[in-house]
């Protein structure tokens, strides 16, 4: 299917989806959104660009596979229990970290955000994943 | 802290195979050694409940009826060790068996992404964790079981993905209502809650609730349909890791809830387990006897076998659980052999049909007695531990005074020695027929793992002096359940 209207709404909105996907994933862990949502914003993304350049193009437009950002994002998510082991406490408790204290740019970071990085790429990999082979047939 | 390993391991054992995937020969040899090692861990859990008594840790820190907990006691570590080790003759016997095309399409990742799933339903103390685990687990099995693609294999998995996903329906409905009614879900806190319950009606009908869906799970009669309609249907190495795990998971939750969870009505439950046990031993095993394909006649026989388990629930004393337990390792050890040994037959003449093979004990004396092992082992003749499995079952259904299910396992035994023989009369004694498909070769690999599988088979055996120990010692944790309530709330 060649859609120029696709097309274009597809180059502009990656970016955009793959910001907001970013977006989302940082405020989860107290409002919502979080690591699942974000990882299938990601995925729709690349869907949309397959949908209108079609599989191929879009798998030389990634410099990932997405089996490998679902093997890493496992693995993420299976360190961020570590720190906790590290600090002495009971594997998985979230640990946290306030950078900039008393700024404007107050950031509060911690393993709970790393955990859900994981979730976001093992979620993005396997949506694509999926996705792929299906459009594939 | 070691009780999270037998879950993260494999998590990383999986990641490690997925980023390797295109390097077949790194991928055999690591999971053979990553299976090792979570035996060896298993075994570290074991000694370590032996010596302080069950373990709880509360992972993330939040306090037990809030958090998800992780308990193990005896009957969790000794169904890890036997997991785990079948994992290793598995891991042993695929390279050999399975084709090269399915072993780089994902099914070492997939291998341990099950095998951390049945782990985490064994040490987890949390149902909905539970639950959660069950569908890592189902779903490892989903893709191991279409892995390839083949008409067949498709066919087969339609029937095991639906009907799985029904169970899980029951199992999920089941968590609801006890959820809305009690409040908790930590296994021990809800135990301990319901003890005091006054409204048995919600509790009763969302254990019936869990009762169907672990019963489907387990293939229990009449819920066991999808089994032998699915389990012939892959290369035997996965038929034969199914066989050891899965239903035996089912089997285990129902343990745990039925210790846990039975506080009402406990007549009502005795026999109507031990009627379901009567029946799925016997219907089991008059279907096993009716089949002419080995695979299906071994599929039908692990129903009958799940039967003589659940007895041992049924009648619920130290003795009758620490002899299903004792039978459940030697279920999980025997049946995956005879797998393993009927995959080495179709290797030898390209068939699982009775009606094309023939003459193996003329031709490969040796294959026949890797056969001849575990079949007697699970037929129950002694020094095998078939034997003392059926024989602490029996005599534990003696000292409850439930003859009638006695009565019924003795002559499902004989029934099993029977099925058992029929496949050895057709693979093995009889001429070899005139019209057989073509002669291959047998992979050494495959065949040391079906060796070193039918050892362990005999030294369970010989060694089931300190094996029932530890199995009476799991019986008395399961008899009392308090000693787990009070371990998992720090009472």
């Amino acid at each position: 299917m060649e859609s120029i209207i696709l097309q274009i709404a597809a180059r502009h909105m990656r970016p955009l989806l793959i910001g907001l996907s970013l977006i989302v994933l940082y405020r989860g862990h107290n409002e919502p959104g979080g690591g699942f949502i974000g990882g299938l914003m990601f995925g729709a993304a690349y869907i949309l660009y397959a949908m209108a350049f079609g599989v191929d193009r879009t798998q030389k437009s990634i410099f990932f596979n997405p089996i490998n950002l679902t093997a890493v994002g496992l693995f993420i998510a299976l360190i961020s229990g570590m720190p906790a082991l590290l600090l002495g406490d009971s594997f998985m408790t979230g640990e946290w970290y306030t950078f900039f204290q008393g700024t404007l740019m107050e950031l509060k970071l911690g393993t709970p955000l790393l955990f859900d990085v994981g979730v976001y790429l093992t979620v993005a990999g396997m949506l694509m994943l999926v996705m792929f082979s299906l459009m594939e047939e | 802290m070691i009780l999270v390993l037998p879950i993260i391991l494999p998590l990383l054992f999986m990641v490690v195979l997925i980023f390797t995937r295109r390097w077949l020969a790194f991928q055999q040899g690591f999971s053979i050694f990553a299976s090792i090692m979570l035996t060896f861990v298993s075994f570290l859990i074991l000694t370590d409940v032996q010596q302080n008594g069950i373990l709880a840790i509360q992972p993330g820190s939040w306090d037990a009826p809030f958090g998800i907990t992780l308990v193990a006691d005896l009957f969790s570590a000794i169904m890890m060790i036997t997991t785990s080790f079948v994992a290793v003759i598995i891991m042993i016997y695929s390279p050999g068996f399975i084709d090269k095309e399915r072993q780089t399409a994902g099914y070492y990742p997939l291998v341990f992404g099950l095998l951390m799933g049945v782990n985490g339903a064994f040490i987890t103390g949390d149902l909905f964790n539970m639950y959660v685990w069950y569908e890592v687990m189902l779903t490892s099995s989903f893709v191991l079981i279409a892995l390839g693609g083949s008409a067949e294999q498709l066919r087969g998995s339609i029937k095991y993905v639906t009907i799985n996903f029904v169970a899980s329906i029951f199992f999920v409905s089941a968590i609801g209502i006890l959820y809305g009614q009690v409040g908790t879900l930590n296994m021990a806190d809800l135990a301990a809650k319901m003890r005091t319950w006054d409204e048995p009606m919600y509790v009763n009908s969302a254990l019936m609730l869990f009762f169907i869906a672990f019963s489907i799970k387990s293939a229990l009669v009449p819920f066991f349909f999808w089994l032998p309609a699915s389990y012939h249907t892959p290369p035997m190495a996965i038929t034969a890791l199914f066989a050891g795990t899965l239903t035996k998971v089912g089997v285990y939750t129902l343990f745990r809830f039925y210790s846990l969870f039975v506080v009402f009505d406990q007549q009502f439950w005795m026999y109507f387990i031990l009627t379901l046990a009567g029946l799925t031993m016997f219907i089991g095993v008059l279907m096993a006897a009716s089949q002419f394909d080995i695979r299906k006649i071994l599929s039908f026989h692990i129903i009958s076998q799940v039967g003589y388990m659940v007895m041992g629930l049924g009648i619920f004393t130290v003795g009758g659980i620490a002899g299903a337990i004792y039978f459940t390792v030697h279920n999980m050890l025997s049946k995956t052999n005879t797998f393993l040994a009927g995959g080495l037959v179709y290797q030898r003449s390209g068939s699982y049909d009775l009606k094309y093979l023939g003459g193996l004990y003329k031709a490969k004396p040796f294959l026949a007695l890797l056969f001849f092992i575990p079949a007697l082992s699970l037929a129950g003749i002694p020094p095998l531990p078939g034997f003392f499995g059926k024989f602490f079952l029996i005599k534990g259904g003696f000292e409850a005074q439930q003859y009638f299910i006695t009565a019924v396992a003795i002559l499902t035994g004989l029934f099993t020695l029977f099925s058992m023989v029929k496949i050895w009369n057709e693979a093995y004694w009889k001429k070899e027929p005139e019209e057989v498909k073509e002669k291959g070769k047998v992979h050494p690999s495959a065949l040391l793992a079906t060796s070193l599988l039918a050892a362990a088979v005999i030294l369970m055996g010989i060694f089931a002096g300190p094996v029932i120990d530890v199995c009476l010692q799991a019986g008395e944790q399961i008899v009392n359940p308090e000693m787990y309530i009070n371990a998992v709330l720090k009472r």
